[in-house]
C-alpha cells in the first residue's frame, strides 16, 4: 500500500496517461464493435425492408422465411424519364425536382428507381413501387403497390418515419392502411386524383374512388401522404411508366 | 460473502433505485409501453451498471479526481454504444422501438450513480455485484410498470392477446391513458406508496413539523 501513497494520481502526468489511454482504449472498442457488427446490422434493415415489400404485396406470413418468399419477387430499375425498363444504370443519377412540381417536398429524386414485380404463374399481378416525401416532422418512406392496369392501388405501406405518436403514426394503423386496396390513382387524364380528405368518406359519395378517410388530428401527415403519393404516382414521378401499363404497351 | 449478498438483493426492494431514490425515472416512463422493449432495455441498463461499474472499480486508483465524472462517461459511454450495437444486430425489431433510449442510458443517474458512490471506493466484484443489483432493481420496477400498462392497455403481454379487445370483437374496452407517459407515474406512485406502506422505514420524516402554537407562545 506504501507505493500507492506515493503515486500522485492528480499528477498532470497522470492525467494525461488516463485521458489519452481511456480515449484510445474505449475508441477502438467501439469502433471495432461497429465494424465487427454492420454486416449483420445491414443485413437487419434489408430483411426489414423485404418484409415490408412483402407485406405490402400482401405475401407476408407470420413465421414464414423472408428470403424463399422474397425471392418470387422480381427487382427491375425503371428510367423515370421515359417510364421503361433498363439495365445497367447509374444509382447514383439523380435528377433536381422543379419547385411547381416538388409537392412532396423532397427536392430531388434518383433518375432510376427500382421497382419490384409480384409475380403469379409467370404474370405481373402486383407492381411495388418505392415513395417519399415530407410529413409533418420527418420525411415518410414507404412502398405503394399498384395493379398491373396502372391505377388501382393495392396497397401503402411506410416503414420509416417520425410522425407525431398517436396522430400522425395512425398512417401505419391496419385499417387506415386497409382502405387504399381497390382505390384509384388516376381520373379521365394522366393527373392523379388520390387524396387524403378531412373526416370520412360519406357513403355514396360521388369519387369515393378517389378518397381516403382522413385522420382525425393529423392533417399535415395525411396531407403529406396525398402529396407524395400524387407526386409519384404524377408526371415527374412513375407516371410515364405507368401509362405504359394503363395503355397496355409495357414491355412486360 | 453476506456482504455481496447484500449488495446484491439489497437494491431490490429496500434500496431501490427508482422506487425509493427516485433515480432513472425518465427511462421508466418511456420504454414502458408494452413488456418486450421493457425486458431489452432491463438487460441493456443492467448489463452496462455492472461492467461499468467493474471497469471504473478496476480504474479507481488511477482516475485522477478533477476529470473522474469525464472518465465515467467515456466508460459508460462506450459499454452503452457496445450495448446498442449488439441491440441492433441481434435484436433488430425491438431495438427500433427503445429508438433513442438506450442511447440515453449513457445519462441515466442510476449507473452513473453508482460508478461515482460506489465503484470509486470499493474492489471489482463488488462493484460489479452492485451494479447488477441496480440494475435489477431497475428491472423488477420496469417489469412490473410494462405489465400493467401493456395488460390493460393493449390486452396484451409480450404481444399475446390477454384480455381480448373490443376492436376485435372481444369485451376489453383497452385503457388508453395506460398507453401514454403519465400512466407509467400513476403506476410508479402507487408502488411507492405500496412498498413504503409495507416497509415503514422507508418513509421519509417531514422536513417541516407543524407547529401548534398556543396563546401563551406568541409573546
Amino acid at each position: 500500500m506504501s507505493d500507492k501513497k506515493e503515486f500522485d494520481r492528480d499528477s498532470i502526468s497522470n492525467t494525461l496517461i488516463v485521458a489519452i489511454g481511456l480515449s484510445l482504449i474505449c475508441s477502438v472498442i467501439v469502433s471495432s464493435a461497429a465494424i465487427v457488427l454492420k454486416p449483420v446490422q445491414q443485413r437487419n434493415e434489408e430483411l426489414f425492408r423485404k418484409q415490408i415489400i412483402l407485406d405490402v404485396a400482401g405475401l407476408m406470413e407470420p413465421g414464414a422465411d423472408i428470403d424463399s418468399l422474397f425471392a418470387s419477387i422480381e427487382t427491375r430499375t425503371v428510367d423515370l424519364e421515359s417510364g421503361a425498363y433498363v439495365e445497367d444504370a447509374d444509382p447514383e443519377a439523380m435528377v433536381a425536382i422543379p419547385d411547381e412540381q416538388d409537392i412532396a417536398g423532397i427536392g430531388q429524386r434518383p433518375r432510376y428507381v427500382d421497382v419490384y414485380l409480384v409475380k403469379d404463374e409467370g404474370r405481373i399481378n402486383q407492381l411495388i413501387l418505392p415513395v417519399y416525401g415530407k410529413g409533418l416532422w420527418s420525411t415518410m418512406l414507404g412502398y405503394l403497390s399498384m395493379d398491373p392496369d396502372g391505377n388501382t392501388i393495392r396497397g401503402l405501406r411506410f416503414y420509416s418515419h417520425a410522425e407525431t405518436p398517436g396522430l400522425g403514426d395512425q398512417i401505419d394503423k391496419e385499417a387506415w392502411r386497409a382502405q387504399w386496396d381497390g382505390k384509384l390513382v388516376y381520373g379521365d387524364g394522366d393527373e392523379p386524383q388520390i387524396r387524403v380528405i378531412k373526416g370520412q368518406v360519406p357513403d355514396g359519395a360521388p369519387n369515393a374512388e378517389y378518397m381516403i378517410d382522413g385522420l382525425s388530428g393529423a392533417t399535415l401527415t395525411a396531407n403529406g401522404v396525398t402529396y407524395l403519393v400524387r407526386y409519384w404516382t404524377g408526371s415527374h414521378g412513375f407516371g410515364p411508366y405507368l401509362a405504359n401499363y394503363r395503355e397496355g404497351n409495357s414491355d412486360e | 460473502m453476506s456482504e455481496a449478498r447484500t449488495i446484491l438483493i439489497d437494491p431490490l426492494v429496500d434500496n431501490n433505485p427508482i422506487t425509493l431514490q427516485m433515480l432513472g425515472i425518465c427511462s421508466a416512463l418511456a420504454v414502458t409501453t408494452s413488456l418486450l422493449p421493457a425486458l431489452l432495455m432491463c438487460v441493456a441498463l443492467t448489463s452496462v451498471a455492472a461492467l461499468a461499474g467493474a471497469a471504473i472499480s478496476a480504474l479507481r486508483h488511477r482516475i485522477p479526481n478533477n476529470i473522474r465524472i469525464i472518465v465515467h462517461m467515456t466508460i459508460i459511454a462506450s459499454l452503452v454504444i457496445l450495448v446498442d450495437q449488439l441491440l441492433k444486430a441481434y435484436a433488430f425489431e425491438t431495438s427500433k422501438q427503445l429508438s433513442v433510449f438506450v442511447g440515453l442510458i449513457i445519462t441515466n443517474c442510476i449507473v452513473l450513480g453508482r460508478a461515482e458512490a460506489f465503484a470509486m471506493k470499493n474492489g471489482v466484484v463488488l462493484s460489479f455485484l452492485d451494479g447488477l443489483g441496480n440494475g435489477l432493481g431497475y428491472s423488477l420496477i420496469l417489469i412490473a410498470v410494462a405489465t400493467v400498462r401493456e395488460l390493460f392497455g393493449a390486452g396484451s403481454l409480450l404481444g399475446y392477446p390477454i384480455l381480448k379487445l373490443a376492436s376485435d370483437g372481444g369485451w376489453y374496452e383497452a385503457n388508453g391513458l395506460m398507453l401514454l407517459p403519465p400512466s407509467a407515474f400513476f403506476i410508479i406512485g402507487l408502488m411507492i406508496w405500496g412498498i413504503r406502506t409495507w416497509r415503514t422505514q422507508q418513509v421519509e420524516k417531514p422536513d417541516y413539523q407543524i407547529h401548534e402554537v398556543h396563546r401563551t407562545e406568541v409573546y
